[in-house]
Protein backbone atom coordinates (compact mmCIF):
# COMPACT_ATOMS: atom_id res chain seq x y z
CA UNK A 1 0.00 0.00 0.00
CA UNK A 2 2.66 2.31 0.78
CA UNK A 3 4.32 3.39 -1.88
CA UNK A 4 7.54 5.15 -0.55
CA UNK A 5 10.26 3.55 1.08
CA UNK A 6 11.33 3.78 4.73
CA UNK A 7 13.32 1.85 7.10
CA UNK A 8 13.04 -0.08 10.36
CA UNK A 9 14.67 3.14 12.19
CA UNK A 10 12.11 5.44 10.93
CA UNK A 11 9.47 2.67 11.64
CA UNK A 12 10.77 2.50 15.13
CA UNK A 13 10.86 6.29 15.54
CA UNK A 14 7.19 6.37 14.03
CA UNK A 15 5.96 3.64 16.75
CA UNK A 16 8.13 5.65 19.45
CA UNK A 17 6.95 9.15 18.75
CA UNK A 18 2.87 7.06 19.78
CA UNK A 19 3.81 6.74 23.06
CA UNK A 20 3.40 10.54 23.57
CA UNK A 21 0.31 10.41 21.93
CA UNK A 22 -2.73 12.49 24.03
CA UNK A 23 0.00 13.98 26.22
CA UNK A 24 -0.60 17.47 27.20
CA UNK A 25 1.87 19.79 28.92
CA UNK A 26 4.61 17.40 30.21
CA UNK A 27 8.21 16.64 30.02
CA UNK A 28 9.18 14.23 27.44
CA UNK A 29 12.35 12.46 27.41
CA UNK A 30 13.03 10.05 25.04
CA UNK A 31 16.67 8.33 25.35
CA UNK A 32 18.90 7.28 22.78
CA UNK A 33 18.38 8.91 19.10
CA UNK A 34 15.70 7.18 18.28
CA UNK A 35 13.05 7.57 21.15
CA UNK A 36 14.60 11.13 21.22
CA UNK A 37 13.75 11.55 17.84
CA UNK A 38 10.42 10.08 18.57
CA UNK A 39 10.13 12.58 21.09
CA UNK A 40 10.73 15.64 18.49
CA UNK A 41 8.11 13.99 16.07
CA UNK A 42 5.02 13.88 18.55
CA UNK A 43 5.90 17.57 19.31
CA UNK A 44 6.57 18.28 15.67
CA UNK A 45 3.03 17.10 14.91
CA UNK A 46 -0.06 15.53 17.09
CA UNK A 47 1.53 16.37 20.77
CA UNK A 48 2.18 20.40 20.27
CA UNK A 49 1.88 20.31 24.12
CA UNK A 50 5.01 19.01 25.58
CA UNK A 51 8.28 20.02 26.36
CA UNK A 52 11.86 18.93 24.86
CA UNK A 53 15.25 19.69 25.91
CA UNK A 54 18.22 19.97 24.53
CA UNK A 55 19.74 17.16 26.19
CA UNK A 56 21.40 19.14 28.75
CA UNK A 57 20.43 21.94 30.21
CA UNK A 58 17.16 23.39 28.80
CA UNK A 59 13.82 22.81 27.79
CA UNK A 60 13.81 24.29 23.57
CA UNK A 61 11.01 25.98 21.65
CA UNK A 62 11.38 23.45 18.76
CA UNK A 63 12.72 20.27 19.11
CA UNK A 64 16.73 19.50 18.79
CA UNK A 65 18.07 17.67 16.48
CA UNK A 66 20.71 14.96 17.44
CA UNK A 67 24.27 15.97 16.40
CA UNK A 68 25.46 19.21 14.99
CA UNK A 69 23.18 21.94 15.58
CA UNK A 70 22.21 23.84 12.49
CA UNK A 71 21.45 26.88 14.80
CA UNK A 72 21.18 27.45 18.53
CA UNK A 73 17.90 26.23 19.16
CA UNK A 74 15.56 28.92 21.07
CA UNK A 75 15.57 28.63 24.77
CA UNK A 76 11.95 28.09 26.67
CA UNK A 77 12.83 27.24 30.30
CA UNK A 78 15.06 25.56 32.76
CA UNK A 79 15.56 22.30 33.32
CA UNK A 80 18.97 21.75 35.18
CA UNK A 81 18.70 18.50 37.47
CA UNK A 82 17.18 19.96 40.54
CA UNK A 83 14.12 21.21 38.72
CA UNK A 84 13.98 17.70 36.44
CA UNK A 85 13.52 15.79 40.03
CA UNK A 86 11.01 18.50 41.01
CA UNK A 87 9.27 17.51 37.57
CA UNK A 88 9.56 13.82 37.48
CA UNK A 89 8.36 13.86 40.81
CA UNK A 90 5.30 15.56 40.24
CA UNK A 91 4.29 13.02 37.81
CA UNK A 92 4.37 15.78 34.25
CA UNK A 93 6.96 13.96 32.25
CA UNK A 94 7.09 10.67 30.33
CA UNK A 95 10.01 9.37 29.36
CA UNK A 96 11.26 6.56 27.26
CA UNK A 97 13.94 4.77 28.25
CA UNK A 98 16.18 1.98 26.59
CA UNK A 99 17.27 -0.46 29.55
CA UNK A 100 19.54 -3.41 28.92
CA UNK A 101 17.31 -6.07 30.48
CA UNK A 102 13.24 -6.00 31.27
CA UNK A 103 11.35 -9.03 32.62
CA UNK A 104 7.18 -10.43 32.52
CA UNK A 105 6.39 -7.35 34.79
CA UNK A 106 7.90 -4.80 33.41
CA UNK A 107 10.88 -4.38 35.77
CA UNK A 108 13.53 -2.89 33.78
CA UNK A 109 17.60 -2.80 34.91
CA UNK A 110 20.87 -0.57 33.37
CA UNK A 111 23.28 -1.43 36.56
CA UNK A 112 24.54 -5.07 36.39
CA UNK A 113 24.73 -7.77 35.00
CA UNK A 114 25.00 -10.76 37.36
CA UNK A 115 25.82 -10.38 40.92
CA UNK A 116 25.63 -7.10 42.33
CA UNK A 117 28.32 -7.39 44.42
CA UNK A 118 31.08 -8.43 41.73
CA UNK A 119 28.79 -8.32 38.24
CA UNK A 120 30.02 -10.11 35.34
CA UNK A 121 29.27 -6.86 33.84
CA UNK A 122 29.07 -3.49 35.48
CA UNK A 123 27.03 -0.72 33.73
CA UNK A 124 25.81 2.57 34.22
CA UNK A 125 24.19 2.52 37.66
CA UNK A 126 20.92 2.63 38.70
CA UNK A 127 20.73 6.34 37.62
CA UNK A 128 17.24 8.05 37.91
CA UNK A 129 14.71 4.81 37.09
CA UNK A 130 13.80 4.13 40.72
CA UNK A 131 12.39 7.28 40.67
CA UNK A 132 10.96 7.19 37.35
CA UNK A 133 9.37 4.43 37.68
CA UNK A 134 6.87 5.04 40.25
CA UNK A 135 6.45 8.58 39.51
CA UNK A 136 5.37 8.96 36.12
CA UNK A 137 5.03 7.46 32.96
CA UNK A 138 7.70 5.52 31.42
CA UNK A 139 7.44 3.59 28.00
CA UNK A 140 10.54 1.47 26.77
CA UNK A 141 12.62 0.98 23.26
CA UNK A 142 14.82 -1.98 22.78
CA UNK A 143 16.91 -1.69 18.91
CA UNK A 144 17.63 -5.99 19.69
CA UNK A 145 14.13 -7.84 20.66
CA UNK A 146 16.02 -11.28 22.14
CA UNK A 147 16.68 -13.33 25.16
CA UNK A 148 19.23 -11.57 26.68
CA UNK A 149 16.85 -8.17 27.09
CA UNK A 150 13.62 -10.10 27.86
CA UNK A 151 14.58 -11.90 30.35
CA UNK A 152 13.08 -15.17 32.29
CA UNK A 153 12.63 -14.00 35.85
CA UNK A 154 13.54 -11.01 37.15
CA UNK A 155 16.32 -8.60 35.65
CA UNK A 156 19.68 -8.86 37.56
CA UNK A 157 19.02 -5.74 39.66
CA UNK A 158 16.04 -4.04 39.49
CA UNK A 159 16.27 -0.30 38.88
CA UNK A 160 12.53 0.54 37.38
CA UNK A 161 9.28 -0.87 39.09
CA UNK A 162 6.96 -3.03 37.53
CA UNK A 163 3.90 -4.95 38.30
CA UNK A 164 5.22 -7.63 40.88
CA UNK A 165 3.03 -7.53 43.66
CA UNK A 166 6.06 -9.53 45.34
CA UNK A 167 8.22 -5.92 45.63
CA UNK A 168 4.75 -3.74 46.74
CA UNK A 169 4.59 -1.81 49.71
CA UNK A 170 1.52 -2.01 51.87
CA UNK A 171 0.09 -4.62 49.33
CA UNK A 172 -0.68 -2.03 46.67
CA UNK A 173 1.21 -0.85 43.19
CA UNK A 174 3.27 1.96 43.71
CA UNK A 175 0.68 4.87 42.80
CA UNK A 176 2.89 6.40 39.87
CA UNK A 177 3.51 3.39 38.51
CA UNK A 178 2.50 3.49 34.58
CA UNK A 179 4.12 1.51 31.95
CA UNK A 180 2.88 2.26 29.01
CA UNK A 181 4.41 0.39 25.50
CA UNK A 182 7.28 -1.20 24.67
CA UNK A 183 8.94 -0.58 21.26
CA UNK A 184 11.64 -2.74 19.63
CA UNK A 185 12.81 -4.23 16.29
CA UNK A 186 10.27 -6.92 15.94
CA UNK A 187 7.06 -5.21 17.53
CA UNK A 188 5.14 -3.03 19.80
CA UNK A 189 3.80 -4.38 22.92
CA UNK A 190 1.83 -2.71 25.99
CA UNK A 191 1.15 -3.80 29.16
CA UNK A 192 -2.50 -4.78 28.48
CA UNK A 193 -2.46 -8.86 29.35
CA UNK A 194 -3.72 -9.78 32.78
CA UNK A 195 -2.87 -9.05 35.48
CA UNK A 196 -0.79 -6.06 33.71
CA UNK A 197 1.09 -8.83 31.35
CA UNK A 198 3.45 -7.86 28.70
CA UNK A 199 0.91 -7.76 25.45
CA UNK A 200 1.45 -7.87 22.11
CA UNK A 201 -0.01 -4.26 20.34
CA UNK A 202 1.35 -4.73 16.68
CA UNK A 203 3.85 -6.61 14.78
CA UNK A 204 5.82 -4.96 12.75
CA UNK A 205 5.64 -6.05 8.89
CA UNK A 206 6.75 -9.54 8.06
CA UNK A 207 7.23 -10.14 11.67
CA UNK A 208 5.02 -12.95 13.25
CA UNK A 209 3.97 -13.78 16.86
CA UNK A 210 5.95 -17.01 17.01
CA UNK A 211 9.19 -15.36 15.96
CA UNK A 212 8.36 -12.15 18.89
CA UNK A 213 7.64 -15.11 21.51
CA UNK A 214 10.92 -17.01 20.16
CA UNK A 215 12.84 -13.84 21.50
CA UNK A 216 11.27 -13.59 24.35
CA UNK A 217 12.25 -15.29 27.69
CA UNK A 218 8.71 -15.22 29.06
CA UNK A 219 5.11 -16.07 27.64
CA UNK A 220 3.77 -13.05 25.50
CA UNK A 221 0.07 -11.96 25.97
CA UNK A 222 -2.02 -12.55 22.84
CA UNK A 223 -4.60 -9.78 21.96
CA UNK A 224 -7.87 -11.06 21.17
CA UNK A 225 -8.56 -11.12 16.80
CA UNK A 226 -5.89 -10.72 14.04
CA UNK A 227 -2.77 -8.75 15.72
CA UNK A 228 -2.14 -5.53 13.96
CA UNK A 229 0.58 -4.38 11.77
CA UNK A 230 2.61 -1.46 12.83
CA UNK A 231 1.33 1.66 11.32
CA UNK A 232 4.61 2.61 7.99
CA UNK A 233 5.08 6.46 7.94
CA UNK A 234 3.53 8.07 6.11
CA UNK A 235 4.97 10.56 3.32
CA UNK A 236 4.09 13.62 6.16
CA UNK A 237 6.09 11.95 8.25
CA UNK A 238 8.78 10.61 6.77
CA UNK A 239 9.66 14.48 4.90
CA UNK A 240 9.16 15.77 9.07
CA UNK A 241 11.69 13.34 9.85
CA UNK A 242 14.02 14.93 7.47
CA UNK A 243 13.55 18.16 8.36
CA UNK A 244 13.54 16.75 12.50
CA UNK A 245 16.64 14.81 11.80
CA UNK A 246 18.86 16.37 9.32
CA UNK A 247 22.25 14.65 10.05
CA UNK A 248 20.91 11.55 9.39
CA UNK A 249 21.37 10.24 12.71
CA UNK A 250 18.55 7.65 12.26
CA UNK A 251 20.50 6.39 9.29
CA UNK A 252 23.16 5.05 11.50
CA UNK A 253 21.70 3.70 14.22
CA UNK A 254 21.06 0.28 13.27
CA UNK A 255 23.73 -2.28 11.44
CA UNK A 256 23.05 -2.11 8.14
CA UNK A 257 19.68 0.61 8.39
CA UNK A 258 17.78 -2.23 7.05
CA UNK A 259 14.23 -1.32 5.67
CA UNK A 260 11.34 -1.15 7.20
CA UNK A 261 9.13 -3.27 5.86
CA UNK A 262 10.65 -7.16 5.71
CA UNK A 263 8.93 -8.19 3.01
CA UNK A 264 9.80 -5.49 0.27
CA UNK A 265 13.08 -6.25 0.99
CA UNK A 266 13.05 -9.84 -0.32
CA UNK B 1 38.32 45.65 59.25
CA UNK B 2 38.78 41.94 60.74
CA UNK B 3 37.07 40.93 57.03
CA UNK B 4 40.82 41.83 55.78
CA UNK B 5 42.22 39.23 57.15
CA UNK B 6 40.18 36.78 56.57
CA UNK B 7 41.72 34.42 53.72
CA UNK B 8 40.80 30.80 52.87
CA UNK B 9 43.42 31.00 49.84
CA UNK B 10 45.17 27.36 49.77
CA UNK B 11 47.20 25.11 48.01
CA UNK B 12 46.20 21.94 46.29
CA UNK B 13 48.19 20.28 48.45
CA UNK B 14 47.30 22.11 51.19
CA UNK B 15 43.90 20.81 50.60
CA UNK B 16 44.48 17.46 50.48
CA UNK B 17 46.48 17.66 53.23
CA UNK B 18 43.33 18.22 55.35
CA UNK B 19 42.39 14.58 54.25
CA UNK B 20 42.95 11.44 55.90
CA UNK B 21 42.44 7.95 55.26
CA UNK B 22 38.77 6.17 55.74
CA UNK B 23 37.12 9.80 54.95
CA UNK B 24 33.93 10.33 53.36
CA UNK B 25 34.38 12.67 50.50
CA UNK B 26 31.91 14.42 48.35
CA UNK B 27 32.81 15.00 45.11
CA UNK B 28 30.86 17.82 43.69
CA UNK B 29 29.80 18.51 39.72
CA UNK B 30 28.03 15.84 37.43
CA UNK B 31 29.22 13.18 35.39
CA UNK B 32 31.52 14.70 32.67
CA UNK B 33 30.77 18.60 34.01
CA UNK B 34 32.56 20.72 36.68
CA UNK B 35 34.54 17.91 38.67
CA UNK B 36 37.23 19.30 40.97
CA UNK B 37 39.73 17.22 39.17
CA UNK B 38 42.96 18.73 39.84
CA UNK B 39 42.00 18.18 43.22
CA UNK B 40 40.90 14.60 42.40
CA UNK B 41 44.85 14.41 40.75
CA UNK B 42 46.25 15.70 43.63
CA UNK B 43 44.50 12.38 45.81
CA UNK B 44 45.97 10.33 43.41
CA UNK B 45 49.37 11.92 44.01
CA UNK B 46 48.91 11.39 47.98
CA UNK B 47 49.44 8.35 50.13
CA UNK B 48 45.40 8.68 51.01
CA UNK B 49 43.39 5.71 51.24
CA UNK B 50 40.36 3.39 52.11
CA UNK B 51 38.37 6.21 50.99
CA UNK B 52 34.14 6.47 51.03
CA UNK B 53 33.76 8.79 47.80
CA UNK B 54 30.09 9.95 47.34
CA UNK B 55 29.58 11.26 43.75
CA UNK B 56 27.85 11.55 40.58
CA UNK B 57 30.10 9.79 39.23
CA UNK B 58 32.20 11.23 36.14
CA UNK B 59 36.00 10.90 35.94
CA UNK B 60 36.77 11.42 39.16
CA UNK B 61 35.33 8.22 40.24
CA UNK B 62 37.27 5.99 37.75
CA UNK B 63 40.48 7.43 38.15
CA UNK B 64 40.25 7.38 41.97
CA UNK B 65 39.32 3.50 41.24
CA UNK B 66 42.15 2.99 39.05
CA UNK B 67 44.52 4.74 41.55
CA UNK B 68 42.95 1.50 44.05
CA UNK B 69 41.69 4.67 46.84
CA UNK B 70 38.00 3.99 47.12
CA UNK B 71 37.04 1.78 50.37
CA UNK B 72 33.00 2.43 49.38
CA UNK B 73 31.37 4.00 46.35
CA UNK B 74 28.20 5.77 46.98
CA UNK B 75 26.65 6.28 43.92
CA UNK B 76 23.63 6.71 41.23
CA UNK B 77 25.61 6.31 37.99
CA UNK B 78 29.16 6.32 37.05
CA UNK B 79 29.76 7.79 33.48
CA UNK B 80 31.32 9.74 31.10
CA UNK B 81 28.19 10.83 28.95
CA UNK B 82 29.79 10.22 25.44
CA UNK B 83 31.65 7.00 26.79
CA UNK B 84 28.68 5.63 28.35
CA UNK B 85 30.56 2.96 30.59
CA UNK B 86 33.63 4.38 32.72
CA UNK B 87 36.09 1.84 32.09
CA UNK B 88 37.59 2.32 35.21
CA UNK B 89 34.95 2.03 37.32
CA UNK B 90 33.97 -1.25 35.47
CA UNK B 91 37.16 -2.49 36.50
CA UNK B 92 36.46 -1.86 40.21
CA UNK B 93 33.59 -2.65 40.50
CA UNK B 94 34.00 -6.37 38.26
CA UNK B 95 36.98 -7.03 40.19
CA UNK B 96 34.76 -6.63 43.80
CA UNK B 97 37.85 -3.71 44.51
CA UNK B 98 34.94 -1.67 46.75
CA UNK B 99 32.23 -1.75 48.37
CA UNK B 100 29.35 0.34 46.84
CA UNK B 101 25.92 1.60 48.11
CA UNK B 102 23.73 2.51 44.57
CA UNK B 103 21.58 4.81 44.32
CA UNK B 104 18.60 6.65 42.55
CA UNK B 105 19.89 10.17 41.54
CA UNK B 106 17.03 11.89 43.18
CA UNK B 107 17.68 9.93 46.42
CA UNK B 108 21.52 10.39 46.51
CA UNK B 109 19.89 13.99 46.72
CA UNK B 110 17.92 13.43 49.12
CA UNK B 111 20.35 11.66 51.21
CA UNK B 112 22.13 15.06 50.99
CA UNK B 113 19.79 17.20 51.81
CA UNK B 114 18.98 15.26 54.89
CA UNK B 115 22.57 15.52 55.71
CA UNK B 116 22.51 19.53 55.16
CA UNK B 117 19.34 19.58 57.59
CA UNK B 118 21.24 17.74 60.15
CA UNK B 119 18.49 15.29 59.82
CA UNK B 120 18.81 11.50 60.46
CA UNK B 121 16.67 10.84 57.44
CA UNK B 122 14.18 12.10 54.90
CA UNK B 123 10.88 10.38 53.62
CA UNK B 124 10.88 9.10 50.12
CA UNK B 125 8.44 6.40 47.92
CA UNK B 126 11.88 6.26 45.73
CA UNK B 127 13.51 2.74 45.75
CA UNK B 128 10.31 1.05 46.59
CA UNK B 129 9.88 -1.83 43.87
CA UNK B 130 13.58 -2.42 42.91
CA UNK B 131 16.81 -3.80 44.45
CA UNK B 132 17.83 -0.23 45.73
CA UNK B 133 16.35 -0.96 49.12
CA UNK B 134 17.36 -4.36 49.10
CA UNK B 135 20.94 -3.50 49.99
CA UNK B 136 21.95 -3.21 53.50
CA UNK B 137 21.20 -0.07 55.12
CA UNK B 138 18.29 0.73 54.22
CA UNK B 139 15.08 1.09 56.39
CA UNK B 140 11.27 2.28 56.09
CA UNK B 141 9.21 4.55 58.03
CA UNK B 142 5.34 5.13 58.29
CA UNK B 143 3.55 7.69 57.36
CA UNK B 144 2.28 9.05 61.15
CA UNK B 145 -0.91 10.62 59.34
CA UNK B 146 -3.81 9.39 58.36
CA UNK B 147 -2.41 7.81 54.98
CA UNK B 148 -0.49 5.32 56.66
CA UNK B 149 1.77 4.72 53.95
CA UNK B 150 5.43 2.91 54.24
CA UNK B 151 8.49 5.20 52.86
CA UNK B 152 11.69 4.65 52.57
CA UNK B 153 13.80 6.42 55.14
CA UNK B 154 16.61 7.56 52.94
CA UNK B 155 19.75 7.84 54.88
CA UNK B 156 21.53 11.33 55.14
CA UNK B 157 24.82 11.17 53.34
CA UNK B 158 26.87 12.63 56.09
CA UNK B 159 30.42 14.08 54.48
CA UNK B 160 33.60 14.71 56.18
CA UNK B 161 34.51 16.33 53.47
CA UNK B 162 33.25 17.91 49.99
CA UNK B 163 35.68 18.86 47.22
CA UNK B 164 33.47 21.07 44.52
CA UNK B 165 35.12 23.39 41.84
CA UNK B 166 33.68 26.76 41.21
CA UNK B 167 34.50 29.68 39.05
CA UNK B 168 34.99 32.47 40.70
CA UNK B 169 35.93 32.95 44.10
CA UNK B 170 37.03 35.74 46.52
CA UNK B 171 39.63 35.57 49.35
CA UNK B 172 36.85 34.98 52.26
CA UNK B 173 35.38 31.98 50.51
CA UNK B 174 32.28 33.95 48.40
CA UNK B 175 31.89 31.63 45.33
CA UNK B 176 30.30 31.96 42.31
CA UNK B 177 29.21 28.91 39.84
CA UNK B 178 28.52 30.32 36.84
CA UNK B 179 27.61 27.47 34.37
CA UNK B 180 23.13 26.78 33.87
CA UNK B 181 23.12 23.91 35.78
CA UNK B 182 24.46 24.25 39.71
CA UNK B 183 23.83 19.97 40.29
CA UNK B 184 23.87 19.47 43.93
CA UNK B 185 27.06 21.48 45.05
CA UNK B 186 25.57 23.45 47.44
CA UNK B 187 23.75 20.23 49.35
CA UNK B 188 27.36 18.23 48.63
CA UNK B 189 29.13 21.08 50.95
CA UNK B 190 26.46 21.71 53.30
CA UNK B 191 26.21 17.67 53.89
CA UNK B 192 29.81 18.27 54.48
CA UNK B 193 31.64 19.33 58.02
CA UNK B 194 34.10 21.24 55.59
CA UNK B 195 34.45 22.13 52.38
CA UNK B 196 37.14 22.94 49.64
CA UNK B 197 36.37 24.68 46.59
CA UNK B 198 38.54 25.14 43.41
CA UNK B 199 37.89 28.17 41.45
CA UNK B 200 38.68 29.02 37.98
CA UNK B 201 39.77 32.63 39.14
CA UNK B 202 40.31 34.51 42.73
CA UNK B 203 39.02 38.27 42.58
CA UNK B 204 38.43 40.56 44.67
CA UNK B 205 35.06 40.70 46.46
CA UNK B 206 34.32 44.17 44.45
CA UNK B 207 34.64 41.69 41.39
CA UNK B 208 32.31 39.43 41.80
CA UNK B 209 29.94 42.15 41.66
CA UNK B 210 26.70 40.33 44.16
CA UNK B 211 24.06 42.37 42.96
CA UNK B 212 24.14 40.86 39.36
CA UNK B 213 25.67 37.53 40.58
CA UNK B 214 24.03 36.61 43.55
CA UNK B 215 22.05 33.69 42.02
CA UNK B 216 25.48 31.98 41.56
CA UNK B 217 26.23 32.20 45.12
CA UNK B 218 25.77 28.71 45.84
CA UNK B 219 26.09 29.02 49.27
CA UNK B 220 27.51 31.36 52.29
CA UNK B 221 31.53 31.20 52.71
CA UNK B 222 30.95 30.27 56.50
CA UNK B 223 30.28 27.26 54.95
CA UNK B 224 33.44 26.95 52.59
CA UNK B 225 36.79 25.89 54.61
CA UNK B 226 38.77 27.12 51.78
CA UNK B 227 39.76 28.04 48.31
CA UNK B 228 42.33 27.15 45.55
CA UNK B 229 42.81 28.98 42.63
CA UNK B 230 43.57 26.34 39.76
CA UNK B 231 42.78 27.44 36.42
CA UNK B 232 41.42 24.77 34.53
CA UNK B 233 40.97 23.07 37.54
CA UNK B 234 37.62 21.02 35.70
CA UNK B 235 39.82 19.40 32.82
CA UNK B 236 39.39 17.02 30.97
CA UNK B 237 35.64 17.75 32.24
CA UNK B 238 33.76 21.09 31.40
CA UNK B 239 33.72 24.08 33.56
CA UNK B 240 31.02 26.26 30.81
CA UNK B 241 31.10 29.24 30.37
CA UNK B 242 34.81 29.04 30.91
CA UNK B 243 35.46 26.32 28.94
CA UNK B 244 34.13 22.70 27.68
CA UNK B 245 34.43 19.28 28.14
CA UNK B 246 38.04 17.85 25.86
CA UNK B 247 36.02 14.64 24.37
CA UNK B 248 39.41 13.97 23.26
CA UNK B 249 41.19 14.16 26.42
CA UNK B 250 38.36 12.17 27.52
CA UNK B 251 39.34 9.43 24.89
CA UNK B 252 42.73 9.76 25.58
CA UNK B 253 41.45 8.84 29.38
CA UNK B 254 39.02 5.85 27.97
CA UNK B 255 42.15 4.13 26.11
CA UNK B 256 43.72 4.35 29.65
CA UNK B 257 42.29 1.77 30.81
CA UNK B 258 43.25 -0.81 28.30
CA UNK B 259 46.19 -2.43 30.15
CA UNK B 260 48.10 -1.54 33.83
CA UNK B 261 50.81 0.15 31.14
CA UNK B 262 48.72 1.95 29.76
CA UNK B 263 46.94 3.83 32.75
CA UNK B 264 50.55 3.92 34.32
CA UNK B 265 51.59 5.58 30.68
CA UNK B 266 48.46 8.52 31.53
CA UNK B 267 49.60 8.91 35.49
CA UNK B 268 53.28 9.46 34.19
CA UNK B 269 51.81 11.99 31.23
CA UNK B 270 48.79 14.14 33.23
CA UNK B 271 48.84 13.12 37.07
CA UNK B 272 52.26 12.24 38.15
CA UNK B 273 53.36 15.38 36.86
CA UNK B 274 51.92 17.92 39.41
CA UNK B 275 49.19 20.73 38.45
CA UNK B 276 51.33 23.11 36.92
CA UNK B 277 52.50 21.40 34.10
CA UNK B 278 49.00 19.72 33.25
CA UNK B 279 47.45 22.41 31.17
CA UNK B 280 50.46 22.38 28.66
CA UNK B 281 50.13 18.65 29.09
CA UNK B 282 46.74 18.83 27.39
CA UNK B 283 47.77 21.00 24.67
CA UNK B 284 47.83 23.95 26.28
CA UNK B 285 45.65 27.05 27.49
CA UNK B 286 44.28 28.67 24.47
CA UNK B 287 43.30 24.48 22.99
CA UNK B 288 41.41 24.24 26.50
CA UNK B 289 40.02 28.24 26.08
CA UNK B 290 39.17 27.22 21.87
CA UNK B 291 36.91 23.68 23.03
CA UNK B 292 33.77 23.46 21.41
CA UNK B 293 30.72 23.50 23.07
CA UNK B 294 29.85 19.71 23.86
CA UNK B 295 26.59 18.58 22.40
CA UNK B 296 24.76 16.27 24.64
Amino acid sequence: MAEHNYSLAELLIVASAEAWRGDGEIMATGIGPLPRIGASLAKASFSPLIQTTDSETWYTSEPVPPGKRLAEPELEGMANYDRVFSTLWSGKRHAMVGPVQIDRYGQANISVIGDHKKPKSAMLGARGFPGNSISHPNSFFFPSHNKRAFVAGEVDFVCMAGYNPARYMDGKPPAGLDLRIIVTNLCVMDFGGPDHAIRIKSLHPGVTFEEVQENTDFPIARPEGEIPVTPAPTAEQLALLAELDPNGVRHTVLKDNPPGDRSAAA
Amino acid sequence: MTMATLDKRMTADEIIGQLSDGMTIGIGGWATRRKPMALVRAILRSKLKDLTVVAYGGPDVGMLAAAGKIRKLVFAFVTLDHYPLEPHFRAGRQAGAFEVMELDEGMFHWGLRAAAMKLPFLPTRVGIGTDIINQPGFKFVKSPYEDGETLVAMPALKLDVALIHAHRSDERGNILTLSADPFFDELMVRAADKAFVSVEKIVTTAELDMAVNGRFNLVERSQITGVSEIPFGAHPTSASPDYHLDLKHIKTYVDSAASPEAWSDYRGRFIDIGQDDYAAAVGGAEAIMALPKAIY
